[in-house]
């Protein structure tokens, strides 16, 4: 991380979060801030409340209780599309690609380039152009590696497919990219070039919330690992080799 | 873009040639011209007649209404969906038509009247299907095929009333040289869905409702807007289907159009359109919809058995089917070769 970076408050902020599902506690009272250019992990076991928060955060759900600051501004993350205004890009396990449009048409889904503005939204005419040019200047930024960027997505392998996801996360994210099990579907070789492009989104100055139960990935990217048990944060270490361990005994709870 | 796939798959190269997924995807792709050429040739061989320009106009007159029932269904299966009323409602527009010329002596009226017949009825159909939050338009649009039906028997007494305005009977049934009238109005048609389809935002969160619902609504695409335009397109559709059918027959008859809506589905199949949503483009359904008439107008020319014209057109579209499955197939290899050269 550079200097800059620390001192500026982060990018996302989460206090005091709380949410029930009827009698069910999902998040009680759960902190959570991750700052521009930092890989955060959010571990935890199935059913600890991790998938809740990230959904409250993209504004799938809503937080009962607590706030939430974007570079230290309050703000009411009220609906997915509020969420994306914001500059929160969320990438879940399912992916939600279009297998039938091709890079670009993924990309630009629901903000396509259009004109001219004074017709209603629906009715104006694609800048098809202007969208193929802005989405292969991205997946060449970030190195994906398409071999025809007209190819709909449904022809790509896992591992395209997956970077493709993060790359349109990546091009419309100006605050935080979440990450929701990047690398659970992919096989070894694929599975590098994701955490490849998570590093190069973090050159790049996101703020990054990586969900993940690969170990070897968080240790490897990670700046910081926060653990949640039961709907509470129980823990925050810096990933490193020698308290892998600890971690993992924070996750499954064994000090209990 | 969303119309290329195979041919730019086609492109990957794979040291010395194209990879045989590949090139297999583009000759599917190209499948349904293919398989017109093959008739067409067929045909005229067996048929000096066939490519005679009399017999082409009329060709392309008695596939003027399913051509146009077709590229609306095309907009509906594009989204998962179906119309089944199709066929109906053009029954019901031409009735209302005719009952509207015998008080209106008015061209512009009666088509006015026909084409809000078939809009109403779409209307019907997208906002019972959207809001009445039904499992699956099948069923709406079923309702619909009995309930128009059923309003154009009424209506019309069980009886075919006799006349048309000069403009419809022009537009359904006129020559200009040796083209019918119908065929401009479609190759009109074709192009406003070919233009909506591929230029449009409108068209393109038609491929992004067929191609994952869940995702197009959490991008923020309005999905049931989009939903209920092609429904109230593809009555829009059955109306100007119903002017062409009064038209071409000088009345309106609550018995037009029965089955016309499994002919349009047919030829959206041929096209090679996916029932899963999200694949088709109007080319093909235009050539899905030409072939469905090329075949009945050659069978009657070579004196074939009239009933044996449902059973050709059946393995035809079994044909398309099949080749369906075989292009998925086909690009679960090209998947599998993409990762192993990632």
């Amino acid at each position: 991380m550079t200097q800059a970076h620390m001192n500026a408050a982060p990018a996302l902020t989460v206090r005091g979060a709380t949410k029930r599902f009827g009698a069910v506690v999902a998040l009680d009272g759960v902190d959570l801030a991750v700052r521009r250019g930092e890989v955060l992990a959010l571990l935890g076991d199935n059913g600890a409340g991790k998938s809740t928060l990230i959904k409250c955060v993209s504004g799938v759900h809503r937080f009962d209780s607590g706030s939430v600051e974007m570079n230290g501004v309050p703000v009411e993350v009220s609906s997915p599309s509020v969420a994306r205004a914001l500059g929160i890009e969320t990438i879940y396990q399912d992916l939600a690609l279009f297998d039938n449009l091709d890079p670009a048409a993924n990309f630009y889904a629901g903000r396509e380039t259009a004109g001219p503005r004074w017709l209603p939204r629906g009715l104006r005419v694609l800048r098809r152009g202007p969208m193929a040019e802005a989405t292969a200047d991205v997946l060449k930024r970030l190195q994906v590696g398409v071999a025809d960027a007209r190819t709909t997505v449904g022809l790509m392998s896992g591992g395209q497919r997956q970077a493709i996801a993060v790359a349109r996360a990546a091009a419309f994210a100006t605050n935080v990219v979440i990450l929701d099990e990047p690398t659970a579907a992919l096989g070894v070789r694929e599975s590098r070039r994701v955490l490849d492009l998570i590093l190069r989104l973090r050159e790049e100055g996101h703020a990054i919330v990586v969900i993940s139960h690969a170990m070897d990935h968080v240790m490897e990217i990670a700046d910081r690992a926060v653990v949640m048990r039961r709907g509470h944060m129980v823990g925050e270490e810096i990933p490193r080799p020698e308290n892998r361990q600890k971690i993992v005994s924070l996750i499954v709870g064994g000090d209990d | 873009m969303v119309r290329a796939t195979a041919e730019n798959a086609a492109r990957v190269r794979t040291g010395g040639g194209y990879d045989p997924p590949s090139v297999g995807l583009a000759v599917i792709r190209i499948g349904p011209v293919l398989m017109l050429v093959v008739v067409v040739t067929i045909i005229s061989f067996l048929s000096p007649v066939f490519l005679t320009t009399r017999n082409v106009g009329n060709v392309l007159g008695q596939t003027a209404a399913i051509a146009v029932l077709a590229l609306a269904q095309l907009l509906v299966i594009l989204t998962r969906g179906i119309d089944l009323s199709v066929g109906s409602t053009l029954a019901l527009s031409a009735v209302v038509g005719a009952m509207v010329f015998e008080s209106v002596q008015s061209g512009p009226v009666v088509i006015l009247a026909m084409l809000a017949t078939g809009t109403a009825v779409g209307a019907v159909n997208g906002a019972l299907y959207v809001y009445g939050r039904l499992p699956h338009p099948f069923i709406v649009t079923l309702a619909t095929l009995s309930a128009a039906r059923g309003l154009a028997l009424w209506l019309s007494g069980g009886q075919p009333h006799r006349g048309m305005p000069d403009v419809v009977q022009t537009l359904g049934g006129g020559l200009l040289g040796w083209l019918p009238y119908s065929t401009f109005l479609v190759a009109g048609l074709a192009l406003l869905t070919l233009l909506l389809t591929t230029r449009l935002v409108w068209g393109r969160w038609i491929y992004a409702v067929g191609g994952n619902p869940e995702g197009a609504r959490r991008a923020a695409v309005p999905v049931k807007g989009v939903l209920i335009s092609v429904y109230v397109l593809s009555g829009l559709a059955a109306g100007v289907a119903g002017v062409i059918t009064a038209g071409r027959l000088n009345a309106g008859s609550p018995t037009f159009g029965e089955l016309a809506e499994l002919d349009a589905i047919a030829a959206v199949v041929i096209g090679g359109a996916s029932f899963l949503g999200g694949r088709g483009n109007v080319a093909n359904a235009l050539v899905g919809a030409l072939m469905i008439g090329v075949i009945r107008n050659g069978m009657n020319l070579l004196n074939v058995d009239a009933f044996l014209q449902p059973i050709v057109i059946g393995v035809v579209i079994l044909i398309a089917v099949e080749l369906d499955v075989i292009r998925g197939r086909l690009e679960e290899r090209f998947r599998v070769i993409q990762a192993v050269r990632s």
